[in-house]
């Protein structure tokens, strides 16, 4: 996304012209944010609009603004990004600028520079000499690093609604409360799902121990068998409770099948987790033929990557779970590239550590049977996220339903 | 009593081609433009107008449309810059003239062309401008600001209708006649919203120049050939006076052009 910031004077409200800039930012395949508009007091006084041009190539918002000007838009001259040096590893400059999960540009030497990858809370550190911009945490800047400080020269492109298909994200007013019916979004996010691995999206999972223990497993692998899951970011919880319930068919416990507590049972998920260490890891476990059902062993098979991220209260824990937090957090903002859909299940801990790294632009989905985890998850300031108040399993049972009769559509269209 | 500044066609004819209406293989008649010419001034004068006269110039056939030379509020003469360097030299000798009969010439700005008369016409109390052909819209807000008006900008789209005198034409503070398929979809809204009467003209009577008419009150000096306009206009009870224009059509101008109100 390339931008240029364009003011426009004059008695542009009488004469249409500021709808008529809109109009033909849009139409022309741009998109704008109005940053600043005065309107004239009196009937003689002059209006004023800044606007922040935005298009997909320079060409376009060259030609736009080309445009723009025979409208009477002025181009303004941007000031660079101010640059202060990082006053000790792991410490900002005062007035450092703080991102937001929106497409961010700092303006270096004349030129916009995208700070990547965009991720909120975080500050933008500079290369000049590469013309590079990129968000880092606390943990990633070094005494000396050049940071972005105070607010000129720095643009934010908001994410724009799609005009073409009408997506549940949109549609969506509110949360989907308990009271609500779920089939029909549902089934609108099935299909985006489907979209997405159409197109080539990432598909993002990040679930809690709730999809083993509500007996979700098995919905949640048949995703994994049918392509719709890329990606897996969970805790040890996820993890050691799916190994149990394959070795042991309880999950805390509890027999899945029966729903009765089993003799010994708080016992299982311990001697399940041992028997992973024991093996070296999920994957040794999975060769050595010690793990031969559920989530973990699906995504081995299928070669799902996963990030096992690590907690204060974990037991064990696995081998592959990260147990430094912001090696996890490392470890998870690397492979978030690419993803477009993020179905965020039964865990706030997770969920919430998953939204601030993702850019404003991955549409996100957040079930649980919790209502302010809900709300507390969807409630991060974008329009691309849906929330569900549910069980787990009654959420993935119809989820997997819907996309099973995707699944057998395109069987039938192939065969 | 209305005042006008008018330039006799001493030096007029077709010598450049700057609009679709002027070819200089079609030249006009200078015998017929003289006529013509006289006889819009005596009819301008017929009509009690009082008629000051600039002494026309040699290379600046063109001056003969005073309309262009600028727009005049009060003893204000916002000075026009014109986009031509045809006709560029046209304005020192107008604002020559201005500062000699005790106006005080604004100009918008060195590097904003603005034509005038000929893109910008108060109806009522707001200031019409015409762009995109000839007068760069920036310059609107700088008369707006100078003339403290209400200044809304209109874009013209068809190049046959390059100035905004040629297609539209106030005749009161609240109506107007125009050519409504000149302008964009905005400024047509714009006209709408802000003129409650208008008077639409076919584009035949539109190619015939009927909207560059000089309005006298109750009465309008305009070129022949409008037969539906000019039933329109007797019909809310103007008097009409047609006038042949042929030689000045030629150049893209009729009888609104050939006139400045001072």
């Amino acid at each position: 996304m390339f931008s240029e910031q364009i003011e426009l004077r004059g008695h542009i409200i009488d004469s249409l012209i500021l709808p008529k800039v809109l109009d033909e930012i849009l139409t022309n395949g741009g998109s704008f944010s109005i940053r600043e508009i005065n309107i004239g007091k009196q009937r003689h006084d002059a209006s004023y609009a800044c606007i922040d041009v935005f298009g997909p190539s320079p060409e376009i918002v060259d030609a736009l603004v080309r445009r723009l000007r025979q409208h009477g838009a002025e181009v303004v001259e941007q000031k660079d990004v101010t640059l202060v040096p990082a006053p000790a590893d792991g410490v900002f400059p005062t007035d450092f600028y703080v991102t937001t999960n929106q497409q961010t540009f700092v303006h270096l030497r004349g030129k916009w520079i995208e700070a990547l990858p965009a991720t909120m809370d975080c500050a933008i550190a500079v290369d000049v000499e590469k013309q590079t911009a990129w968000t880092v945490k606390f943990s990633q800047v070094r005494t000396g690093t050049l940071m972005a400080v105070g607010h000129h020269g720095i643009r934010v492109v908001p994410v724009q609604r799609s005009t073409d298909r009408k997506s549940v994200f949109e549609f969506m007013a509110s949360n989907v409360s308990s009271e609500k019916p779920k089939s029909a979004v549902i089934r609108e996010i099935a299909e985006e799902m489907r979209m997405a691995r159409k197109k080539g999206g990432k598909i993002l999972v990040v679930a809690g121990p709730a999809v083993v223990h509500t007996g979700a497993g098995e919905h949640f692998e048949k995703m994994i068998e049918w392509g719709y899951v890329n990606l897996l970011f969970a805790g040890n919880a996820l993890a050691a409770h799916d190994i149990e319930q394959a070795l042991y068919g309880t999950s805390l416990g509890v027999y899945l099948e029966k729903g009765a507590l089993a003799d010994e049972g708080h016992e299982n998920h311990m001697r399940a987790i041992n028997a992973i260490r024991a093996a070296g890891g999920i994957a040794q476990a999975v060769a050595k033929g010690v793990l031969r059902h559920g989530i973990m062993h699906c995504c081995v098979q299928h070669k799902i990557e996963f990030v096992l991220a690590g907690s204060i209260r974990d037991d064990g824990p696995l081998p592959e779970v990260i147990i430094d937090t912001l090696a996890a957090q490392r470890a998870m903002r690397t492979k978030i590239e690419g993803v477009t859909i993020a179905l965020m299940m039964g865990t706030m801990l997770h969920s919430i550590a998953v939204g601030n790294l993702l850019p404003a632009h991955v549409k996100t989905i957040c079930v649980d049977i919790n209502p302010s985890v809900v709300t507390k998850l969807t409630d991060r300031g974008t329009f691309q996220a849906i929330g569900l108040v549910t069980d787990i399993e009654p959420f993935l049972r119809e989820l997997t339903e819907f996309l099973a009769k995707k699944e057998a559509g395109s069987v039938a269209v192939s065969a | 009593m209305r005042r006008l500044l008018l330039c006799p066609p001493d030096y007029y004819g077709i010598e450049y081609e700057i609009n679709p209406w002027m070819d200089r293989a079609h030249n006009a008649v200078p015998e017929m433009a003289r006529a013509q010419w006289t006889r819009l001034r005596e009819t301008l004068q017929s009509l009690g107008c009082q008629i000051e006269l600039i002494s026309p110039q040699p290379n600046l056939p063109d001056m003969v449309f005073t309309a262009n030379a600028g727009l005049v509020s009060g003893k204000k003469f916002v000075s026009s810059k014109f986009r031509f360097p045809q006709r560029q030299g046209e304005e020192a000798y107008f604002e020559k003239w201005f500062l000699e009969h005790g106006y005080q010439a604004v100009r918008t700005s060195d590097d904003l062309y603005f034509e005038g008369e000929g893109d910008a016409l108060f109806c009522g109390e707001v200031l019409f401008c015409g762009y995109r052909f000839r007068s760069d819209i920036r310059s609107h807000q700088k008369i707006g600001d100078a003339l403290k008006c209400l200044a809304i900008s209109v874009e013209l789209v068809q190049d046959r209708f390059y100035h905004l005198d040629t297609c539209f034409c106030p005749l009161s503070a609240e109506s107007a006649i125009w050519y409504p398929a000149a302008f964009d979809e905005y400024g047509q809204r714009a006209i709408r919203h802000h003129v409650r009467d208008l008077i639409e003209v076919s584009p035949e009577e539109a190619a015939h120049f009927a909207c560059n008419a000089v309005v006298l009150g109750k009465d309008i000096v305009m070129s022949e050939n409008s037969p539906k306009l000019g039933a329109a206009l007797q019909r809310r009870g103007f008097r009409t006076h047609e006038l042949a224009m042929t030689e000045f059509i030629k150049a893209g101008g009729a009888c609104k052009c050939l006139t400045l109100f001072i």
